[in-house]
């Protein structure tokens, strides 16, 4: 038996959870994104090999774009190192205590690894 | 309303949830291994980001051929075939069985899960099918 919710979405993004709120929605919506963008880009690679089909091209060349790319590195950097931190939390406990402060953390390693591969992504890009 | 707690036991959800954090882990450590490698064969300075990616992912014929550089020769053996398999394995199962967790945070219990799990379960088994058939045909081996 589920719980009963009566609560909107709108209510719920008012709920004061602070970073591991915010950690827990992108972890959900970065997940969703791989699996979507990710699942396509196999689906087209297997439509254009199997039957030379147009369809795969035209997914591979809006998910291989320059600009696609820096929301998919986003969501794949963000989901590693945010599920590593589950991972270490989880397997020691002890350590929910400092949680707000691991989440912290997380960013300091997500932040500059993203900033490094958009850097690359947007002067290889405009650069040529 | 009083939760209802679910006893301990070496349910599936538990399993999944082992096996959430096990594949995560694994899979972070494979991905640091083609990182590595690519770095070694000298990605640094002729690869760009993309290419690297692939390598890091999903090392298939398709894949290493559309770089810059010849590597296929240090490519082509049997570990980075068994390298692509675990991946993709563990990459469908965990991409799969997360869709399922959230989507089941907004269900309730009854048939309707039943099913959804069955349907669920369904694309796991097309989707594994249609990544091994790539990294088949892929020229790999």
């Amino acid at each position: 038996m589920a719980l009963k919710r009566n609560v909107g979405f709108w209510q719920g993004l008012k709920y004061k959870g602070g970073g591991p709120m915010w950690a827990w929605i992108l972890h959900r919506l970065s997940g969703l994104s791989i699996l979507l963008f990710v699942g396509l880009h196999v689906i087209g690679a297997f439509l254009t090999a199997q039957f030379g089909s147009d369809v795969g091209i035209a997914i591979n060349v809006i998910y291989e774009a320059w600009w696609f790319q820096l929301f998919v590195y986003f969501g794949i950097i963000f989901h590693a190192v945010n599920g590593l931190r589950i991972i270490i939390l989880d397997f020691w406990p002890a350590l929910l205590e400092y949680e707000r402060e691991a989440i912290w953390a997380s960013w300091f390693v997500i932040l500059p690894i993203y900033f490094l591969a958009a850097f690359s992504i947007i002067t290889h890009a405009l650069g040529g | 309303m009083q939760r209802r707690i679910p006893a301990r036991a070496f349910s599936f959800e538990y399993i999944m949830w082992m096996f959430m954090r096990i594949s995560g882990l694994t899979m972070s450590i494979l991905a640091l291994v083609g990182i590595g490698y690519a770095l070694y064969i000298g990605a640094r300075t002729q690869m760009d980001m993309g290419t690297l990616l692939r390598w890091t992912f999903f090392p298939i014929g398709t894949h290493v051929a559309a770089s810059d550089i010849a590597v296929l020769e240090q490519w082509i053996n049997p570990f980075w075939t068994i390298m692509q398999y675990v991946m993709i394995l563990f990459a469908i199962t965990h991409a799969f069985n997360g869709f399922r967790m959230v989507v089941e945070d907004f269900m309730g219990a009854g048939w309707g899960t039943q099913l959804f799990r069955g349907l669920v379960a369904l694309l796991w088994l097309f989707s594994l099918f249609i990544a091994f058939n790539i990294i088949q045909t892929s020229g790999a081996i």
